[in-house]
């Protein structure tokens, strides 16, 4: 099950970059960012049947990044809201060129 | 393919595959960020139960708990304080040509994993998996990849310190 799982990985891989392409909310834009982790994941998770138990160890170190990530991430978030009042990011354009 | 899976076992692989790729669709275009989190908890879901079909049984519990359990909630309670539950704002989609663009990256980009898929794959054998899956991934983390766990705990502290500092900035105390 390999293929079919690599298969699915490279779509929501795909799906993840359209979405932060395609979207304006900061919060939306971060999960969009969770999505392609999670895809990656997939693929570690499926090479690891072939390759032994390394990839699922760097599943565990890519999720601990992900939840720091996040953290900083979001706390990014509440102060530019509370900047802006908005987490849309065309609000955010101070350093447009 | 190197091993014949039972039909039931593919039935359901697939099931959930297509569970979590329509759930990232909808996920992606979902106007109300509350709505979006929770097709992407599906989403989370679906790569759990794959993740168990996989043998990765301790994957998929740490995926439910950490992702599914602690990160989307970070999320919904950011996207509650800030109070951005509701959908009749403005649509935040860029603009149609932007958006065009994405599409064509996108379709670029599921192509590419088409094309990789149709060439044949090396055959490796498939790797044995012990009766007790959790204990090969402790013994690796804890032996070959113990500086990296380590490191891993310094990441999350300067995380939460910055975490705190950012959200506490310009409240006056």
């Amino acid at each position: 099950m390999i293929q079919p799982a690599l298969f699915f990985s490279g779509i929501l891989f795909a799906i993840g970059v359209v979405g932060v392409l395609t979207r304006r909310n900061a919060l939306i834009l971060f999960m969009c960012v969770e999505l392609m982790l999670n895809a990656v994941n997939l693929t570690f998770v499926a090479l690891s049947t072939m390759h032994g138990v390394t990839g699922q160890v760097f599943v565990v170190f890519v999720m601990t990044v992900a939840a720091a990530e996040a953290a900083v991430g979001l706390a990014i978030v509440i102060s530019v809201f509370r900047h802006f009042k908005t987490v849309d990011l065309k609000a955010v354009s101070v350093l447009r060129g | 393919m190197p091993v014949d899976y039972p039909l039931l076992y593919s039935f359901h692989f697939y099931l959930f595959g297509v569970i979590a790729v329509g759930s990232a669709l909808l996920f992606v275009t979902r106007k109300s960020p509350v709505a979006a989190a929770l097709w992407l908890v599906n989403v989370m879901f679906c790569l759990a139960a794959l993740y168990v079909m996989m043998d990765a049984h301790f994957i998929g519990a740490i995926q439910v708990l950490v992702y599914t359990g602690a990160i989307m909630v970070v999320f919904l309670f950011v996207i509650m304080l800030l109070n951005l539950g509701h959908a009749d704002g403005p649509a935040d989609f860029r603009s149609p040509s932007t958006r065009m663009a994405a599409a064509v990256v996108g379709l670029a980009l599921a192509g590419e994993t088409l094309a990789l898929l149709a060439a044949p794959m090396p055959r490796l054998p498939v790797v044995e998996v012990p009766e007790n899956v959790v204990s090969p991934v402790a013994r690796a983390l804890f032996t070959d990849y113990l500086l990296a766990f380590e490191i891993t705990s310094v990441l999350l502290l300067v995380a939460i310190i910055g975490a705190v500092t950012l959200a506490k900035r310009g409240v006056k105390a």
